[in-house]
């Protein structure tokens, strides 16, 4: 099972003839991804050989998806040129589109969620700005690490790129259901509460660690999702609990106004749904570690 | 970034919302030129980023250009919350107020969409009569895709309950307010008080916009729009260098990559220092995911250069980049800031994990750097920083 992504998933990659793609594009299919296609109306008709591995280039999303049954987008497109290859996307209504293109504007992002919104909800957006998703031992998603950890039991979803790798790290030896990274801009397509949702239903998935970092409210209301949908054991952990207010920190959502997005009432939320919060990411493991060997 | 209220008003003016004239001065003399150009009288302003000015001194009515410079003289220097006022506008004096609204246009990052919020009880502070008088702040949601029409502009009037007399002018201000908002790539435009005066026409007298960093890419003049001398100075030199620090107020250098895990380390750095004399983190510093011997070397340069600076943390988990790329960034940088004649003397402890840490760790203590310690763990790794800090 896993969340969102498995074995039997066809990914495509919009921007993959650039460096970018081309890079990550490889160590996907290292990681066992099954790539049917590249996106590029300019080199369409051509294909790219990696290692040996002949991956076709398409002139559209929906071109591509007619031609290889596609049912994920991966999207390395520089920010210019971002809000336009996910409303193609969501105009080919592919289910998942990965957007891990870091700086897209504020009225971009908010103008393709509210297309996909708008057109139903038939495409999940994952991103922007974050590592996307694996499920170890069958599929990546992004540019999250195939090698850090294997196949396990825990769920994982997280704001920031290095903790998701940190975390997985720390809990390496038990392995991984799905890890999720969703990205810490401030419009994002999928939420903690999308990945919790979906974690509580899979099978595979024993317990949930969660990722927070300071600014907006995602992580109160989802502590209040976990409080009324989520019978799991929730393990989380929350940066930025020494960061100053007024000043954004890296994640162009991560910011602390007046009371509201510290790392401390995120903590408390949390903890009054239940779940038990580390004060760092080795204590955070160690939690998890505690719950899982009873 | 957050503009002054000058900036504000040239935006505003510049998409069609209605204004008083204004000019911005940095110098007491230049208030009487200034205020000759608007018939003898004006409104001196200091032009700060904190709310609360009037009530702190800093907006006075002078009523010639004598007092005009006086005023200014007064208000130029003055610090207002912390911020020192080194500009004032000269403004029209605005006609008799009547009546004075609120309206603005922001992300709701909780509903992903923006939003319209309107009330007629302006000139007050808005999270005030949010929070006493919910009930007189509409909060309208705008499509994105969509925008404000004049129509949509009708419908947030008639949810705020503005007076007949004003609605139609209200609304053609919320049509290119909107402009204003999407034209020039904002996260808020906020306009307060939007005044109604005796001759019945509907001004905008005081405002607020910030713009999004992301879109620089299409909004060429916004850079000019940016506060240099406002600026921390090694802010400044990391800016330049496309680096993404923050000054704080401790003594332990951080350098990490990726933004979650940097944040992560200034509180375990903090957490530690809670044992070492009560030592904080100096900086936010993420160097991304390539960390190449250049972008280490110009990270370090900017991290040594903080005097209160006492001891460095190198904090990275090999992702993609591997550690052995890093621990080679590290030590080339230590020669290359050396060979630039740099004086490197603040101890160093380096925490490498994840991919190829083990041959990382090796180029380091091969290496032998006398500077440079190596500690495994995230956790130990600040602690030795803090206590190397501390006993500077």
């Amino acid at each position: 099972m896993a969340i969102f992504l498995t074995k039997d998933s066809k990914v495509i990659v919009q921007g993959m003839t650039g460096a970018t793609g081309m890079k990550h594009t490889k160590l996907m299919l290292g990681d066992g991804t099954n790539i049917v296609g590249g996106v590029n109306p300019r080199k369409a008709g051509t294909s790219v050989d990696f290692d040996g591995t002949e991956v076709p280039v398409f002139g559209s999303v929906k071109e591509a998806m007619e031609k290889t049954g596609a049912n994920v987008s991966v999207l390395f497109v520089p920010p210019a040129f971002a809000k336009a290859a996910v409303v193609e996307a969501i105009d080919a209504e592919i289910p998942l589109a990965v957007v891990i293109t870091e700086g897209i504007a504020v009225h971009d992002s908010a103008a393709f969620y509210a297309y996909a919104k708008s057109k139903g909800d038939t495409t999940r957006i994952i991103g922007p700005n974050c590592p996307g998703l694996i499920t170890p031992g069958q599929s990546n998603a992004g540019i999250i690490p195939g090698d850090i950890t294997k196949p396990g039991r825990i769920g994982l979803v997280s704001k920031s790129g290095t903790l998701t790798y940190q975390m997985m790290y720390e809990l390496r030896d038990i392995g991984f259901s799905s890890a999720v990274g969703i990205g810490g801009d401030p419009v994002i397509g999928t939420t903690h509460i999308d990945a919790l949702a979906a974690f509580q239903e899979d099978p595979d998935t024993d317990l949930i660690v969660m990722i927070g970092e300071i600014g907006g409210d995602a992580e109160e209301r989802a502590a209040d999702f976990i409080k009324e949908h989520v019978t799991k054991p929730v393990v989380g952990y929350v940066a930025g609990f020494t960061a100053p207010e007024g000043k954004t920190m890296g994640h162009a959502g991560a910011i602390v106004s007046g009371s509201s997005g510290t790392a401390q009432a995120k903590k408390e939320a949390l903890e009054a749904a239940g779940v038990k919060v580390g004060k760092t990411p080795s204590e955070t493991a160690l939690l998890a570690r505690e719950i899982l060997n009873g | 970034m957050d503009l002054f209220e000058y900036q504000a008003r040239d935006l505003f003016a510049k998409h069609g919302v209605p204004v008083l004239a204004g000019e911005v001065i940095d110098t007491p003399e230049a208030a009487r030129a200034a205020t000759e150009r608007l018939g003898g009288k004006s409104v001196v302003k200091a032009q700060v980023k904190v709310g609360g000015r009037g009530k702190a001194g800093g907006v006075k009515l002078a009523t010639t250009p004598d007092e005009a410079v006086a005023r200014a003289t007064d208000i130029l220097g003055m610090d207002i919350k912390g911020h020192t006022v080194h500009k004032v506008m000269i403004a029209e004096t605005a006609p008799e107020i009547v009546d004075e609204y609120y309206v603005s246009y922001l992300l709701d990052r909780t509903n992903r969409t923006f939003l319209a919020m309107a009330s007629v009880a302006g000139g007050m502070d808005i999270e005030e009569v949010a929070a006493t008088t919910p009930e007189k702040l509409a909060k309208v949601p705008v499509d994105a895709n969509e925008g404000v029409s004049i129509e949509k502009a009708r419908e947030i009037v008639a949810q705020a309950k503005f007076p007949a007399e004003v609605a139609e002018q209200v609304a053609e201000v919320l049509v290119t307010l909107w402009q204003t908002f999407v034209k020039e790539d904002a996260l808020l435009v906020e306009v307060n008080p939007l005044a109604k005066v005796a001759s019945g026409d509907v001004l905008a007298l005081d405002g607020k916009v910030s713009l999004d960093a992301n879109a620089e890419f299409r909004q060429p003049e916004h850079e000019a729009l940016e506060d240099k001398a406002a600026a921390n100075p090694l802010e400044a030199a990391a800016k330049a260098k496309g680096l993404n620090y923050v000054k704080l107020d401790g003594q332990v250098g951080i350098i990490g990559n990726g933004a979650g895990l940097v944040m992560s380390t200034l509180d375990v750095v903090a957490y530690a220092g809670e044992n070492h004399g009560g030592v904080k983190p100096a900086n936010f510093l993420d160097i991304g995911g390539g960390a190449s011997a250049e972008v280490m070397a110009n990270g370090l340069e900017i991290i040594l250069g903080d005097p209160d600076v006492k001891s460095v943390f190198v904090n990275v988990f090999g992702g993609i980049t591997a550690c052995d790329e890093v621990a080679n960034g590290i030590v080339q940088a230590l020669e290359l800031l050396k060979s630039k004649g740099e004086n490197v003397s603040k101890p160093l402890v380096v925490r490498l994990d994840g991919n190829n840490a083990e041959l990382g760790r090796k180029i380091l203590s091969d290496a032998n750097h006398p500077l440079v310690q190596r500690v495994d763990t995230m956790d130990g790794a600040a602690d030795k920083a803090a206590e190397l800090a501390a006993a500077k």
